[in-house]
């Protein structure tokens, strides 16, 4: 294909363009509707009026209620993903540095819970942690108690169902870049005279970051966005900054409030991928598909 | 090597983490008892039999399939299209188009839900299978695209240009030299377009109109009054189906790759 540079070539932007025409209709000009809808007021369960006022957004700033769900979100959000990077690095590291034979077994097994449905690995924990659950059976059996221990319906069920449903991005994601640190590193350090913690620490750890970043942003931001999990397995308290927007837009028919809330959730959760790009840059996030 | 086992211990304990939950679903579908739970009484198919019965669950499941191949279907053809744009042609503002393309994984399902769902009232049109659809669709473009993009990087260019100046013209160069060689991504891209649609139930709350049930959104609105049997049944045939498809389709595709050779 010798094009010259000079004639603008459109081939490139026709084949681009159903896919742009797409991403503009669903979703650039539905996220300016959002901010647009959250000035509008709300006046009875789904029935709004075209207005310019700030109600919606006072009441975000100024009702508690919004920012206990900001603070449970943040919270949760980095418990998760601070979770998931010290139970992921390990099995990475260990799957990239094994002289396992059957190492695509372990690859396969890393990518199987991916096709596993979200909803069946959620509702999963019901069955171990509930009153009829695995381990509830298990310390009745040893009678260890007469009656099941409530361990259901609590933040820690949804910290663990969040941690069981995105661990794999976490592995997934270092493990890619520790598959491309160049084998040569860590025996070099060692001949250098380090020990081998000291090896792992100097060198592969600060060239795994850029895995651990993506994966710790992925994580982060997929939790923040969440509301299915609290409400399967959390109690009533246990809600999260999603779960305000599904009662407002699902229960209350509110709509200006839901955008507003969406909005806010857009903005924060917008920011820190942001700061990630800033810092890691957008690449990182592709190379677990290759 | 004290610290190498140690490692090998703390990854098989993670394994046992991500996989004895749905080692219990599994389980548990096979149990007699008439709750969703243990202890298990013995083992029975009769939920099975009991999940064929229930219409609702095979309404939701139909709707689920032709949801899933027809965003499948969308997506797929779409972000091949753009994957060979960036792959094959050089032009200005390419890493902001790539950024564009893949914006649906970093708005959060939520929002792109609820604004999708608000642009719709505005345009006073009701939710339907059409809005799942596209919905569906524009949520599965960017992994179809990161997918085939990827794949697309490792096909050679000569192949293409051989045939162009062989004197075929570019319909005919893409639809027999690039799309028979990208057909392993468009398959791949496909399968994970489908599981993407097939699992979804974070937007498809929002989007399904008033009396139409995906299969997740079945589940969860039984889950409402406790996990039944029927649950864990349908959770076997799901998990069947989106690990098994993939297996066999990657164990086919090996197997064939290998008999040419």
């Amino acid at each position: 294909m010798s094009d010259t540079a000079k004639e603008f070539d459109r081939r490139p932007w026709v084949l681009l363009a159903p896919s742009l025409l797409a991403i503009t209709v669903l979703v650039v000009i539905p996220m300016s509707f959002i901010l647009v809808y959250s000035f509008y007021e709300n006046i009875d369960l789904a029935v709004d009026r075209v207005a310019f006022q700030l109600g919606n957004w006072q009441e975000l700033l100024t009702d508690g209620y919004y920012h206990i769900a900001i603070w449970k979100t943040l919270r949760l959000s980095v418990i998760v993903t601070v979770l998931s990077a010290v139970l992921g690095y390990i099995p990475a590291y260990f799957i990239a540095m094994t002289k396992f034979r059957h190492k695509w077994l372990l690859l396969l097994l890393l990518i199987l819970p991916f096709w596993v449905s979200f909803i069946i690995r959620t509702l999963s924990w019901i069955h171990i942690l509930g009153n009829k659950g695995a381990l509830n059976g298990l310390f009745m059996w040893l009678g260890l108690t007469e009656q099941p221990i409530p361990m259901m319906f609590n933040e820690f069920a949804v910290i663990l169902g969040f941690v069981h449903v995105f661990l794999p991005y976490m592995i997934l994601n270092v493990y890619v870049s520790l598959e491309g640190i160049d084998a040569n590193l860590e025996p070099a350090a060692r001949t250098l005279g380090a020990t081998p913690w000291q090896a792992f620490r100097e060198v592969t750890l600060p060239l795994s970051t850029p895995g651990l970043a993506a994966g710790g942003l992925l994580v982060f931001v997929l939790t923040g966005g969440s509301y299915v999990t609290p409400l399967i397995l959390g109690g009533p308290n246990d809600f999260m900054f999603g779960n305000l927007i599904y009662d407002a837009v699902v229960s209350e028919l509110n709509w200006p409030m839901g955008a507003t809330l969406s909005f806010t959730l857009l903005v924060l959760l917008g920011l820190v991928v942001v700061l990630y790009s800033r810092f890691m840059g957008m690449n990182q996030l592709s190379k677990a598909f290759s | 090597m004290r610290a190498w086992g140690l490692i090998r211990l703390y990854a098989i304990l993670v394994y046992v983490f991500m996989f004895s939950p749905i080692a219990v679903v599994l389980l548990l579908a096979f149990n007699n008892s008439q709750f969703g739970g243990f202890p298990i009484d013995g083992f029975s198919l009769r939920w099975f039999y009991k999940l064929a019965e229930n219409e609702a669950i095979i309404r939701a499941f139909k709707t689920s399939m032709v949801l899933g191949l027809l965003t499948a279907l969308v997506s797929t053809t779409i972000g091949v299209l753009a994957s060979l744009a960036l792959v094959r042609y050089r032009f200005r503002g390419k890493d902001l188009i790539t950024t564009v393309l893949i914006s649906p994984v970093l708005v959060p399902e939520t929002v792109l839900a609820v604004g999708l769902l608000i642009f719709l009232r505005w345009l006073h049109m009701p939710r339907s299978f059409g809005l799942l659809l596209v919905g569906h669709s524009i949520i599965a473009l960017p992994f179809v695209v990161l997918v085939v993009q990827a794949r697309l990087v490792g096909i050679k260019r000569e192949y293409e240009e051989a045939a162009l100046s062989l004197g075929a013209n570019p319909v005919q160069t893409f639809f027999q030299i690039t799309l028979p060689l990208l057909l392993p991504a468009v398959f791949a891209g496909a399968l994970f377009a489908f599981t993407i649609s097939f699992d979804n139930i974070t937007a498809t709350i929002f989007w399904r109109p008033s009396g139409m049930e995906t299969v997740p959104t079945q589940i969860f609105g039984m889950l409402r009054h406790s996990v039944s049997p029927e649950i864990n049944a349908l959770g076997f045939v799901m998990i069947v189906i989106t690990v098994g498809i993939p297996l066999i389709a990657g164990g086919l595709a090996r197997y064939f790759s290998r008999k040419k050779i």
